[in-house]
């Protein structure tokens, strides 16, 4: 027995050291987010939250608003845009299919689908129709079927912009259409081998002569090898008439929803960061883009915060790294972000939607909801507040997983559910008009 | 008295039981030149390789392992010296090569230095655990 104790007993004490994990969440919001050193157990945490219907439950929204849901049983539905006339678009899909390289990618791929819906993607674009504007979106069709993974919308003019998981497509498109009028022409494929990190966000300028296509790495970490990240985790600028691009981003590691800010016309994206250095590492953020910025993946996190699994490394890189504008928590995975209104009232008028699908690798899990980050003067200007929550019951199962938020000009915030396959649709509740003064 | 320590000596390990503890030495090698290879070239496909080596060293010793667990116990209790040390190496061994492959289920350089570490001392147990276990064979000759 005495040969193989210590064996034993360091095996022992390894696995219990990775068990360990349970934490607390520093504040991780804001511009200074408390980043702990790297830490990984023997075996990496994962917290799969077991999905259940919505039964009596439903989202929660601040008091003076009001949630419904308007479209159910979709086809996994990430992304929403909002036409002229009111009409919705909802973009359904899923994406990746990636080969599993490793004996811990067939773990890994296995455990991750609990935590996921069913359903197959529709890979198509549905369109949600209030005719009297009484919030019941009574109309439901089709509008385009057998695209590819569609993920980011953007009209510019007469154009609808798709963003499938290889391509950037366009259809025509005249208010109060129903139907596409055809299939979609491409307008420039996008980086799609191995596909690890799928989706692909758009927005367009203001001026609507580029679009933006934000594209994820290909990888965690660089475990699939460096050759594989060229063209991945950076945001595209891609020109509307010609379809030629150029890389406005880079070093962006997965860059899943991009929005215009109003007024400045400034780039912002929400950013999810790398995985399996800790609970409470790296924090997903939210931050303004700039022309030509390095963002730190895969050589830095939070600026020049090293990642010692990359190699080969490259300290010039890592003194580039700009630091992100807005630590939004670690693992939130944030898949969706839109710019408020004065519609939305007066507390919600000025700032960003973020929405946060919620983790699979963290202990207690984190996102899961929908925040708002307040804006002042055109910055994030304080702690987020819970805008809808009650996606993961008290009971720790999830009933729904919020993905792309969207603000429609009436004024409400379309969110779209992946797990629950639902559109939900948060407005406030009307402040009864004030009785005209008699005479 | 002499004929009846040959008899059982004779016995040895069961081919499919040598097949089974031999079979693990090149992978659990294999896993290691792979690990030196990445660790040399950062070329991430080495570290694929070991993964996999790992595994199928592993499947096998867990085999060999079970096989001379039964050995052991079915044993007479007189010959349990040689046996019980074969035994102990080899779980050392799974042991250390579950631990290897665990780590190696870390994403990059993140399983370096310890994973080629492992896949060193893993290979060495092995080495002496296949010395052994395969030692049994031959005949006639004991302390």
């Amino acid at each position: 027995m005495r040969g193989f104790a210590p064996v034993a007993l360091l095996a022992a004490s390894v696995l219990l050291s990775a068990c360990g994990n349970n934490s607390s969440s520093p504040d991780q919001y804001g511009p200074n987010p408390t980043l702990p050193g790297p830490q990984r157990g023997l075996l990496p945490t994962m917290k799969i939250a077991s999905p259940a219907g919505w039964g009596n439950e439903r989202p929660v929204v601040p008091a003076g608003y009001t949630i419904s849901a308007i479209a159910t049983d979709l086809k996994i539905p990430r992304q929403a845009l909002v036409l002229p006339n009111g009409d919705i678009l909802v973009a359904e899909g899923r994406g990746g299919g990636e080969s599993k390289l490793t004996p811990k990618d067939f773990v890994a791929s296995k455990l991750k689908a609990k935590g996921t819906s069913p359903v197959k993607g529709g890979n198509r674009l549905t369109l949600l129709r209030d005719s009297n504007g009484d919030g019941v979106y009574e109309m439901r069709t089709v509008f385009a079927e057998n695209l590819n993974a569609p993920y980011g919308l953007a009209l510019v003019g007469n154009h609808l912009f798709v963003a499938n998981q290889d391509a950037l497509v366009r259809f025509d498109y005249s208010v109060g259409q129903t139907r596409a009028s055809g299939p979609p022409l491409v307008v420039t494929p996008l980086p799609s081998a191995i596909n690890h990190h799928w989706t692909k966000s758009l927005t367009a300028s203001p001026d609507g002569r580029f679009l933006y296509v934000g594209i994820g790495s290909n990888s965690n970490i660089t475990e699939r090898g460096m050759t594989v990240e060229v063209d991945r985790a950076m945001i595209w600028q891609v020109d509307v008439q010609t379809g030629a691009h150029r890389q406005y981003a880079t070093g962006i590691r997965n860059p899943t929803a991009l929005a215009i800010q109003p007024g400045t016309g400034q780039l912002w994206a929400v950013v999810n960061e790398r995985d399996e250095i800790g609970p409470n590492l790296v924090p997903d953020y939210l931050t303004s883009i700039r022309e030509g910025g390095f963002y730190g993946w895969p050589y830095s996190y939070w600026g020049q915060h090293v990642d010692n699994r990359v190699r080969p490394q490259n300290e010039a890189k890592v003194a580039s790294a700009i630091v992100p504008d807005y630590g939004l928590g670690s693992h939130v995975a944030a898949l969706g972000v839109a710019f408020s209104a004065p519609v939305m009232g007066a507390r919600f008028a000025d700032g960003v939607f973020v929405g946060e699908h919620g983790s699979w690798n963290r202990t207690p899990p984190s996102g899961y909801r929908v925040i708002f980050v307040p804006f002042t003067n055109g910055r994030p200007s304080g702690p987020p507040i819970d805008f809808v929550t009650n996606f993961m019951g008290k009971d720790g199962k999830t009933r729904g997983r919020p993905v792309g938020v969207t603000v429609d000009p009436k004024g409400a915030l379309i969110v779209a559910d992946d797990l629950s396959n639902t559109i939900w649709r948060v407005t406030p509740v009307k402040a009864p008009t004030p009785a005209p003064a008699a005479r | 008295m002499a004929d009846e320590r040959r008899t059982v000596v004779q016995a040895g390990i069961h081919p499919l039981h040598a097949f089974l503890l031999a079979g693990c030495v090149p992978l659990f090698l294999g896993a290691l030149l792979s690990d030196w290879a990445y660790s040399a070239t950062y070329e991430i496909q080495w570290t694929n390789f070991a993964s996999w080596l790992l595994v199928g060293a592993m499947v096998l010793a867990g085999f060999a392992l079970l096989w001379a667990l039964i050995d052991l116990l079915r044993a007479d209790r007189s010959w349990r010296g040689t046996p019980l040390i074969y035994f102990l190496v080899l779980l050392a061994a799974f042991i250390v090569g579950f631990i290897d492959a665990l780590v190696h289920a870390k994403d990059a350089w993140a399983k370096m230095p310890e994973a080629l570490i492992l896949s060193v001392i893993v290979a060495v147990l092995v080495l002496v655990a296949c010395w052994l276990g395969l030692s049994t064979w031959r005949s006639g000759e004991v302390r």
